[in-house]
C-alpha cells in the first residue's frame, strides 16, 4: 500500500485546459508548517473524518498500544515536515519513514526505530531531519484515493475548491496529463459551500464525500489521499494545511504549534530581532529596507556574477540595534565573502543606518568587505558619519555600482 | 492632470492616534495635500489607513461606505480572509481601493496620499505603478537622475489580495493625458505582471518599461512581502 505524502513541491498553473474560468495555483509554501499529527488533530477538532492515532514523543507513550488504539492493522509514520517519508533512510541504516504491521509489539519496536534518528529522504538536507514525533495510527482499507484542496486564491480574489478522482498521486501530473480529471471550483466567501456545491463536488470525486471550510485563516487545505473505503467510510488520509502568517495575532493556538526544529538557525535567530531573513547558499550577504528592494538587489549581485547570501529586509522602523544584530548574522555565515548594504530611506533615516554600521563594525570584527551605498533621507549626514569613523568602507553611488563593487571585492 | 489624486483632493487619516499616522499626515501637509477630519463636514473624497492589521478591512469598509472614492490603505499585515471580505464588500460600491500593504501614492508636486519621500520626485511624463515599498523610491530616483519626471506614482501593494491589481493601475496612467510612459515594478507572487502585459500588447499607446523583483528568490519562500512568493510554470 503506497502512502503518497506531498509536502514541499513546486505549484502548478492549471492553465487554459481547465473548462472552468480561474486559473489557479496550488501552492506549497512556507508558511507556518504543522506535522501530519497537528494537521489532522487540527482536522478533527473540525469533524473532518480521520484515522484514529497516538502520538508517542518517546518510547513509553506506545506501551499498552493495543489498549490505547484498537486496530486491525497499524501504520507507523515518522513525523517530520518533509515527503518521501516512505522511501528514507533513518540514519541508523533502518529503512523506510512509514511501515504497516498487524502486531502491536512490533508497531512498538518500529516507533523505537525511528524516535530521536534523523530520517534522510529525497525532500530533506543530505544529513536528514531529526524525528522527534511518531505516528501510530489505524490503518486504513483504501478503496480508492481521490484529491482535495481549498485553497485562497489571488486571482479569483477568494477560495477555491480543488478537486480530482485521481488521489494519492502527483497532482501536477494529473493536471499536466489529464486535465479533465480536476475540478476547480471558486468558492464565495459569504456564501460558502453550498449544499449544491458539495453535491457536484461528491459526484465529481465520484461518491458521497462532505467537507466543511473552517474559521482558522488556513490559505489552504490540501488532503491528498482523500479516501472512500470498503467500509462505506470517507477519510482524509493525509493533510496539509497553509496558515496566513498575517492572522498570527488571532490564531495564538495554531501558531503556537509551530515546530522550529527544521528551520534554518540564521533564520530562528534573525527572528528573534524581528528581522525579516531568509538564509540562501550564496556568497554576498545583503542588508536592505523593503522587501522589494531586497529582492531586486540580490537580483542585480547574481546579475553580475555573484550570489546572494541571504534575503534580509530591515523594515521601515529599523533601529541601530537591529543592524548590530543583522551583522551579527551575516557575519557568522560561513559562505559569506562580502556584505553589502543598500538602504534607500524614505521612513529609515539614513544616520541611524551608518550609525548602526559603524557600530556593528566596532563590535565585530569584520573580516570580509563591505559596501554600503545609501540614499534617501538624511544621506549626506549619514555619508560623514561613515567617513568619520574611518573604517575600510567601500561607499556606492548607485545600486548599480554597489552590485559591481561587490562583485568585483571577493 | 494626474490620475486619482490632486492639489484639490481632500482626505482624512483614519487611524491618526499612532505615531506613523500623525507623523506623515503631517508630512503629507507639508506636501501640499489638504487633510480634514470627517467625511460629512468637509466632503472628503480620500482616505488613507494606517488603522492597524486587526482592524484595518473594518476601516475600508467604513470608509467605501462613507462614500469615499480613493481608499488608500498603507497598513501591513492585514489577513488575507479579510482582504477577500472587503474587495467583496467594495465591488458595488464607487470607490478605488489602493493597497493594502503600500507606501501610497503621490501626483508630483501636486498631493502626497501615502509615505512616499517626497523630496526625490519631480514633475514630468513618467507614470509608475509598483508593488514596492523602497524599489518605487529606486525607480523614482533612476527616472529623474536620467533627466524625467514623474506624473503619478501608485504603489498598489505587495499583498496577495490587493484592490487595484496591476492590470488597473497601468489602464489608469496609459489613459491619462500627461502621462507619456510608464514604468511597471513587479514581484514574484500571482500572475498581475503576466495579466497586465497581455493588455498592454493589446491596449497599450505608450512605451512600458517593467522589472519583475526576485528571479533569484528560492521556490516556495515568502519574500518579505505576504504576496511574494515563486509559484510553478
Amino acid at each position: 500500500m503506497a502512502f503518497h505524502i506531498p509536502t514541499l513541491r513546486n505549484v502548478v498553473r492549471l492553465g487554459k485546459c481547465i473548462p472552468t474560468r480561474c486559473n489557479v495555483n496550488i501552492q506549497s509554501v512556507r508558511h507556518l508548517n504543522l506535522l501530519e499529527y497537528q494537521s489532522k488533530t487540527l482536522l478533527e477538532k473540525y469533524n473532518v473524518t480521520v484515522q484514529k492515532f497516538i502520538v508517542a514523543d518517546n518510547i513509553d507513550d506506545t506501551n499498552c498500544l493495543s489498549a490505547k488504539l484498537k486496530a486491525g492493522e497499524y501504520v507507523v509514520k515518522a513525523q517530520i515536515l518533509a515527503g518521501g517519508r516512505g522511501l528514507g533512510v533513518f540514519d541508523s541504516g533502518f529503512k523506510g519513514g512509514v511501515h504497516l504491521t498487524k502486531d502491536p509489539v512490533k508497531a512498538k519496536n518500529l516507533v523505537a526505530e525511528m524516535l530521536n534518528r534523523r530520517l534522510i529522504t529525497k525532500q530533506t538536507p543530505k544529513d536528514g531531519i531529526p524525528v522527534n514525533h511518531v505516528m501510530v495510527a489505524e490503518s486504513v482499507d483504501i478503496l480508492r484515493e481521490t484529491y482535495l484542496c481549498i485553497l485562497m486564491d489571488r486571482e479569483y480574489n477568494g477560495p477555491v475548491i480543488i478537486a480530482s478522482p485521481a488521489g494519492g498521486m502527483d497532482i501536477e501530473d494529473v493536471a499536466h496529463k489529464t486535465p479533465e480529471l480536476i475540478k476547480t471550483l471558486p468558492v464565495d466567501i459569504f456564501e460558502g459551500v453550498t449544499d449544491a456545491m458539495a453535491n457536484d463536488l461528491a459526484e465529481f470525486l465520484l461518491f458521497k464525500g462532505d467537507l466543511k471550510k473552517k474559521a482558522v485563516d488556513a490559505v489552504q487545505v490540501e488532503i491528498n489521499p482523500f479516501v472512500e473505503t470498503p467500509q462505506g467510510q470517507v477519510v482524509s488520509v493525509d493533510a496539509k494545511i497553509g496558515f496566513d502568517d498575517n492572522a498570527k495575532f488571532r490564531q495564538q493556538e495554531i501558531f503556537s504549534m509551530e515546530d522550529t526544529t527544521e528551520c534554518d538557525p540564521r533564520e530562528v535567530e534573525a527572528n528573534k530581532y524581528n528581522l525579516n531573513y531568509i538564509g540562501m547558499d550564496g556568497n554576498i550577504g545583503c542588508l536592505v529596507n523593503g522587501a522589494g528592494l531586497a529582492m531586486a538587489t540580490m537580483d542585480i549581485i547574481q546579475l553580475y556574477g555573484a550570489s546572494p547570501a541571504n534575503f534580509l529586509d530591515v523594515g521601515g522602523t529599523v533601529q541601530e540595534q537591529q543592524v548590530l544584530q543583522a551583522f551579527q548574522i551575516l557575519t557568522s555565515d560561513k559562505n559569506v565573502k562580502a556584505i553589502l548594504v543598500n538602504v534607500f530611506g524614505g521612513i529609515v533615516n539614513c544616520a541611524t543606518i551608518a550609525a548602526g554600521i559603524v557600530g556593528a563594525c566596532k563590535r565585530i570584527e569584520l573580516k570580509v568587505p563591505l559596501i554600503v551605498r545609501l540614499e534617501g533621507t538624511n544621506v549626506d549626514a549619514a555619508k560623514q558619519i561613515l567617513k568619520d569613523s574611518g573604517l575600510p568602507i567601500q561607499s556606492a553611488s548607485d545600486l548599480d555600482d554597489a552590485a559591481k563593487k561587490a562583485v568585483a571585492s571577493i | 492632470m494626474s490620475v486619482l489624486v490632486n492639489k484639490d483632493s481632500k482626505v482624512i487619516v483614519q487611524g491618526f492616534t499612532g505615531n506613523e499616522g500623525t507623523y506623515h499626515a503631517s508630512q503629507m501637509i507639508e506636501y501640499g495635500t489638504q487633510v480634514k477630519d470627517a467625511v460629512v463636514k468637509t466632503g472628503a473624497d480620500v482616505s488613507i489607513i494606517f488603522v492597524p492589521p486587526a482592524f484595518a478591512a473594518d476601516a475600508i469598509m467604513e470608509a467605501a461606505e462613507a462614500g469615499i472614492k480613493v481608499i488608500v490603505c498603507i497598513t501591513e499585515g492585514i489577513p488575507t480572509k479579510d482582504m477577500i471580505l472587503v474587495k467583496k464588500y467594495i465591488a458595488d460600491k464607487d470607490c478605488r481601493l489602493i493597497g493594502p500593504n503600500c507606501p501610497g501614492i503621490i501626483t508630483a508636486d501636486e498631493a502626497k496620499i501615502g509615505i512616499m519621500p517626497g523630496f526625490i520626485f519631480k514633475k514630468g511624463g513618467v507614470g509608475i505603478v509598483s508593488k514596492s515599498g523602497t524599489l518605487t523610491y529606486e525607480a523614482v530616483d533612476q527616472v529623474v537622475k536620467a533627466g524625467l519626471g514623474i506624473t503619478t506614482a501608485i504603489g498598489i501593494g505587495g499583498d496577495p489580495i490587493i484592490g487595484t491589481p496591476t492590470k488597473e493601475a497601468v489602464k489608469l496612467l496609459m489613459n491619462d493625458p500627461e502621462t507619456k510612459g510608464i514604468v511597471m515594478i513587479g514581484e514574484i507572487g500571482g500572475g498581475m505582471e503576466a495579466e497586465a502585459a497581455y493588455w498592454i500588447k493589446k491596449n497599450g499607446t505608450k512605451p512600458v518599461v517593467g522589472f519583475i523583483a526576485g528571479q533569484t528568490a528560492p521556490p516556495g519562500r515568502r519574500m518579505g512581502h505576504a504576496g511574494a512568493i515563486v509559484g510553478g510554470r
